[in-house]
């Protein structure tokens, strides 16, 4: 039996009268790779905040290996320590070196020992090639740089699921591929991972599992195999093809730009 | 030499003099300042809450402290407070009161700016990472809000060093003073001291200021994120 690690159940959540989530379910078992793709503003990163307790939720519940995420619990602090977000804009903390910014919480949260965390910091480090930025300060990191930092200040807490959201939205083209290749190699590992992400193929090759979503709906779930391929909505294939559109155009233009 | 009043400055105990008017500029404004950063954390951080009277009156405060000379604010509360409630205020202490009045308005906008400037996402990301509310503060804010303060308030004591030399007007002997009462006393043997005297002054404002002025950029480059 699959071993399941995140559950939602009847996920209410809004804005004020603006509803987000009307009903929303999914489970997540351990070393499952979701993907969940949609039109910007469809609730995909609310979805993440909830999970992550950031927001207050409506009605329902999320349930880490059982254990119910409500922000306004005393636990929430330490339910988080299983859980790993990696924001858009990085959000490294600018006033800490790297090396400080990954081993903060591992040290201040978890009391683990300082020279073991180091060793793990380092080693991570090195893992995503990064080892000769350990001193310097955040505002000196490229934006590919950064972000790697921020997934490897995630994995040192030793999480149960990682949660990505539109990781790479904010970098230069040429600096995206490094930073999916970083999640890639979390994939490979086994991890267990939510993935908000508008790469189609990086999906495809990440994912054992697509959603799409669409205000705030799951209007398909899929093998990404049978979902890109031939998805079975005609609001999953038209997304599709303006994404694809869309990249293209998009691709023209930062060509002509350069040009 | 004697051009240069030099000789002047050198007689009996001028320079001390001078140099005792000095300290006594930068005690006032040292006290002000400690004063000011104290009283004006506590005023920036009750600022952040969103409350309709408070943010009138904080208005209405700062506005004050902006429009009026401080000048104004030295003689109303010297002389005013003499005639209004009988209290005879030592020309120093008024002189601080005015000084803390001022700075006060400044730090306390300095610090709410500071507060307020810290992105919702870096509490978001402190959270995430499982630290709690005091943690977070204790770790990401406050470190973050000081590093944007403390060149903004080294800056503070340098205008406040600088505004010292009103002080004289309510009859505290500062280093102006000091300067003026050398010049009368000279005025028949040295008639052209004044301007080697003002030019100690300016020499000796300048020791006290640039320094500080030096570290302040230092350090907003340094921290400059
Ligand atoms: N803090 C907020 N207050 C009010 N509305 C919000 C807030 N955050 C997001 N929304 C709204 O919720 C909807 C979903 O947003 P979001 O989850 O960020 O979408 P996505 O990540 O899929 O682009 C949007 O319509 C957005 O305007
Ligand atoms: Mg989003």
């Amino acid at each position: 039996m699959a071993d399941k690690l995140l559950t939602i159940e009847h996920l209410k959540k809004s804005y004020g009268d603006n509803l987000i989530l009307k009903d929303f379910n999914l489970t997540v078992n351990r070393g499952e790779v979701v993907v969940i793709i949609g039109p910007s503003g469809c609730g995909k990163s609310t979805l993440l905040r909830c999970i992550n307790g950031l927001e207050e939720i409506q009605g329902g519940e999320i349930k880490l290996y059982g254990e119910k995420i409500d922000r306004n619990k005393k636990n929430i602090a330490e339910i988080r320590q299983k859980i790993g977000m990696v924001f858009q804009s990085y959000e490294l903390f600018p006033h800490k070196t790297v090396l400080q910014n990954i081993i903060l919480a591992p040290i201040k949260v978890q009391k683990r020992s300082k020279s073991d965390v180091i060793k793990e910091a380092e080693y991570l480090l090195e893992k995503v090639g990064l080892s000769d930025k350990r001193d310097v300060y955040p505002r000196q990191l490229s934006g590919g740089q950064k972000q790697r930092v921020a997934i490897v200040r995630a994995l040192c807490m030793h999480p149960e699921i990682m949660l990505f959201d539109e990781v790479t939205a904010a970098l230069d083209p040429e600096m995206v591929r490094e930073v999916l290749d970083t999640i890639l190699e979390l994939a490979k590992q086994g991890r267990t991972m939510i993935v908000v992400t508008h790469e189609m193929s990086f999906a495809r090759a990440v994912s054992d599992r697509v959603l799409f979503l669409d205000k705030g709906e799951i209007i398909e779930e899929d093998i990404p195999e049978r979902i890109f391929d031939n998805p079975k909505t005609e609001r999953a294939r038209r997304f599709f093809n303006t994404f694809e559109y869309d990249a293209v155009k998009n691709h023209t233009d930062t060509l002509n730009r350069k040009v | 030499m004697q051009a240069l009043g030099i000789d002047v400055l050198l007689k009996g105990n001028n320079f001390i003099r001078l140099i005792d008017g000095l300290c006594t500029a930068l005690r006032i404004s040292l006290v002000s300042v400690i004063f000011s950063i104290v009283f004006g954390i506590v005023f920036g951080i009750v600022m952040t809450y969103k409350n309709t009277v408070i943010s009138v009156v904080s208005r209405v405060y700062l506005e004050i402290v902006r429009i009026m000379p401080q000048m104004v604010l030295l003689f109303i509360v010297f002389f005013g407070t003499t005639r209004m409630f009988g209290l005879n205020l030592d020309a120093e202490l008024a002189s601080i009161i005015v000084f803390t009045f001022w700075g006060t308005a400044e730090m306390g906008d300095l610090v709410r700016g500071a507060v307020s400037n810290i992105p919702k996402h870096q509490y978001e990301s402190s959270y995430a990472l499982g630290l709690n509310k005091a943690q977070t503060y204790f770790y990401i804010v406050i470190p973050q809000t000081l590093r944007r303060l403390i060149p903004l308030s080294i800056n503070l004591v340098t205008r406040m060093i600088k505004t010292t030399s009103l002080v004289m007007m309510i009859g505290v002997v500062e280093a102006l003073k000091v300067t003026q009462q050398i010049i009368e006393a000279n005025r028949m043997t040295a008639p052209n001291a004044a301007f080697g005297l003002y030019l100690t002054v300016f020499i000796l404002y300048f020791l006290a200021c640039w320094p500080i002025s030096l570290l302040a950029s230092y350090l907003e480059k340094k921290w400059s994120a």
